[in-house]
């Protein structure tokens, strides 16, 4: 691995981890989904495509946020609104 | 005006965690169990960290009342954007009576220590329901109240709130100081993602007792039972119109 992106995987796999605690399928799911997703990338010597995958990764962070918004706004809003006529 | 607004954020039983009532039935069981910080206290907290950002108030206060744990609630609010917490130390049998009264004359109390221009409260929480605290901390105070805020702006020394209220909106303005409760339309909270976490660090959080304020703690309810909600009865197919009728007259309805 190119050793000044070393530092910015490691980060996002961190991120993702701590992403994964609150996931529906629950966070054990995850991580295994995680680390095979990360191993499978890890002869990947091209900064440039290490910068690609890290970006996907970045917008994975971003999905999984809405994810978790959209149940829990959806959640309340069942809970304690009217269903709409 | 100092620019200070006061969010209170409750720990609560996270909202997708299935409930169970104790086997004798004196409460729900908490230990080992998921908490979170109330969806509306969120709402809350991001409402007041987009006024900071927005440069209209100057610091974002997040008090929470409760045991040790009610720090990491603070410590999500602080990662939110929130600028410093308060933690107001109540265990053991004080913590199982605390509830909207005594909560809403902490918060009164530090409204007047810290010189808040706002206090922003979420309308209620999931575990209670009581909904109860702003207008409770508002009374206390003697200051105007905009619940059930879908909208929050401020006007000089005024607050223009639009509340969801049975049949639609309403729009008030009202005096700053001033109490806000949010309600779900109000915005979409930011996620506490770790490097946020991580900087948050840094912020300080108070910790005092609720004697250090002068609130006497006393509660007036007392929690007699507490039970599931009745089972769901299975539905029953038919096979006729006159299965149905017959079966409606069995149950005495026609």
């Amino acid at each position: 691995m190119a050793n000044p992106l070393r530092g910015e995987v490691i980060r996002l796999y961190k991120n993702l981890l701590y992403l994964g605690r609150e996931y529906p399928q629950g966070s054990a799911y995850f991580r295994e989904r995680l680390k095979s997703a990360f191993m499978k990338n890890k002869d990947v010597t091209d900064p440039e495509k290490i910068q690609k995958l890290v970006a996907r990764g970045d917008f994975v962070i971003k999905e999984l946020e809405a994810l978790y918004f959209l149940r829990k706004y959806r959640a309340m809003k069942k809970r304690y609104y009217e269903p709409e006529q | 005006m100092s620019g200070r607004v006061l969010v209170g954020v409750k720990r609560v039983i996270d909202y997708a965690v299935k409930i169970r009532v104790k086997p004798d039935n004196s409460g729900i069981v908490t230990d080992g169990v998921k908490h979170s910080m109330n969806p509306f206290c969120e709402i809350a907290i991001e409402e007041a960290v987009k006024l900071k950002e927005k440069k209209l108030i100057k610091e974002v206060v997040a008090v929470s009342c409760g045991p040790q744990q009610s720090q990491e609630t603070i410590r999500t609010a602080l990662a939110m954007g929130a600028d410093r917490g308060i933690h107001v130390e109540v265990t053991g049998k004080d913590y199982e009576a605390l509830g909207p009264l005594q909560v809403s004359k902490i918060m009164a109390a530090l409204a007047k220590k810290e010189d808040a221009q706002l206090i922003i409260l979420g309308k209620q929480a999931i575990d209670d329901d009581c909904n109860q605290t702003g207008q409770m901390t508002a009374a206390l105070l003697d200051w105007p109240q905009g619940t059930f805020a879908s909208e929050v702006a401020l006007e000089g020394d005024k607050v223009k709130v639009v509340r969801e209220i049975d049949g639609g909106l309403e729009t008030i303005k009202i005096n700053t100081p001033a109490v806000v409760t949010a309600d779900l339309r109000l915005n979409t909270p930011r996620y506490a993602t770790l490097p946020n976490i991580m900087k948050a660090k840094k912020k300080k959080i108070a910790n005092m007792k609720p004697a250090d304020l002068g609130v006497d703690l006393t509660s007036r309810l007392e929690v007699l039972r507490v039970d599931e909600p009745p089972q769901r009865q299975a539905g029953v197919k038919v096979e006729t119109v006159d299965d149905l009728v017959a079966k409606l007259r069995e149950a005495g309805t026609i």
